[in-house]
């Protein structure tokens, strides 16, 4: 019963919570395609108020004003690329929640590619002079017998005291 | 030699603690944005006035002189807070005032002003906030400081307190009268 009632309770987590719109229905454009770009566009824009909210989700009023232009703007026929270029000339970079590729992003986008390379190299480096260790020169035949004598002696002082052991 | 490999992570990091511990430690407010707006012309739009007596703002109005406009609201606490500063400077002549009302009804903002004073010498309506979102504004008061030629070159965020005002935007007005153009 009370594994049910988890299973139960674990289920109804997963199930999708819808959130309120911030986009106000008069907001909306009649035109379905020209809407979903402007919600598609909206997302990757920053509320400059809240600042970790797109203008998609924020309840502001300049979110609001944003959303309104880019409405605007694609109602008159602009493409995406124009209506981004034109909020980043007032807002910065800062404005877009995925920065574009730019000399100055560079590093934010291959750097963590860099960091991986340099661990892959790493890594290869590592296991090849491990490799290169098992591979060591094999012994030659006086190499071999002293080690045959060694191996020896060692289990006849091993039996040696093996002996005491026993008897006590 | 692979004794120093060994340090490297510990000299990254602490690179990498520096970098992020600067700003925070010259006491800088990480939520206040540069503005994109610096070094390029104040935004054209003509702007009626918001008093009848006192003119509007038009492109031509923000050339031939270094200026302060300043983003204004009535239902805005902080521009409150900021207001008896710009009547000080209003009066001192050192620079001249123009204001924008952001998104203001126009009764609402002539009052306020009848109550605490008029210290600008232009005064546009910005009633549904376009031309701040042209100026890049994100919130008001915001005081920018715009040179001779009409281009914009300082943007201060929120309320102006003294020591900015005398520490910080008065030295760029300076500079700017002094530049040719």
């Amino acid at each position: 019963m009370k594994r049910l009632l988890t299973i139960l309770t674990l289920l109804l987590m997963l199930t999708p919570v819808a959130t309120p719109l911030a986009v106000e229905p008069e907001e909306i454009l009649s035109d379905p395609g020209l809407e979903a770009r402007a919600r598609a566009l909206s997302k990757n824009i920053r509320c400059l108020v809240c600042q970790n909210q797109s203008i998609d989700d924020s309840n502001a009023s300049l979110a609001r004003d944003l959303r309104v232009i880019v409405r605007e703007r694609l109602v008159a026929g602009e493409t995406d690329e124009a209506i981004l270029d034109y909020l980043v000339s007032r807002y910065g970079e800062f404005v877009l929640l995925k920065p574009r590729v730019t000399a100055a992003t560079y590093a934010l986008w291959y750097g963590p590619w860099v960091v991986l390379a340099f661990g892959a190299l790493g890594a290869a480096l590592f296991l090849s002079r491990r490799r290169n260790v098992e591979r060591a020169a094999p012994l030659d035949d006086a190499e071999a017998a002293r080690v045959a004598d060694l191996l020896r002696e060692a289990d006849a002082d091993q039996g040696q005291h093996r002996d005491p052991e026993a008897r006590s | 030699m692979s004794r120093l490999l060994y340090l490297l992570p510990l000299i990254l990091f602490l690179g990498a603690a520096g970098y992020f511990a600067a700003p925070i430690l010259q006491g800088k407010d990480p939520s206040t944005l540069p503005s994109a707006m610096i070094n390029k012309p104040a935004p054209a739009r003509d702007l009626p006035a918001l008093i009848a007596s006192k003119p509007g703002i038009d492109p031509a109005s923000l050339a031939g002189d270094v200026r302060l406009v300043n983003f204004f609201a009535s239902w805005c606490g902080p521009c409150r807070v900021e207001h008896p500063l710009l009547m000080e400077i209003a009066e001192s002549n050192a620079v001249p005032l123009y204001g924008i009302n952001y998104k203001d009804a126009p009764g609402a903002a002539v009052n306020w002003l009848a109550q605490l004073g008029d210290p600008f010498q232009r005064i546009g309506r910005d009633g549904d906030g376009r031309a701040a979102i042209e100026w890049g504004v994100y919130g008001v008061p915001e005081t920018y400081v715009v040179d001779k030629a009409g281009r914009i070159q300082y943007r201060h965020v929120g309320p102006l307190s003294r020591e900015d005002y005398q520490e910080v935007i008065l030295p760029i007005v300076e500079r700017l009268r002094e530049a040719n153009g």
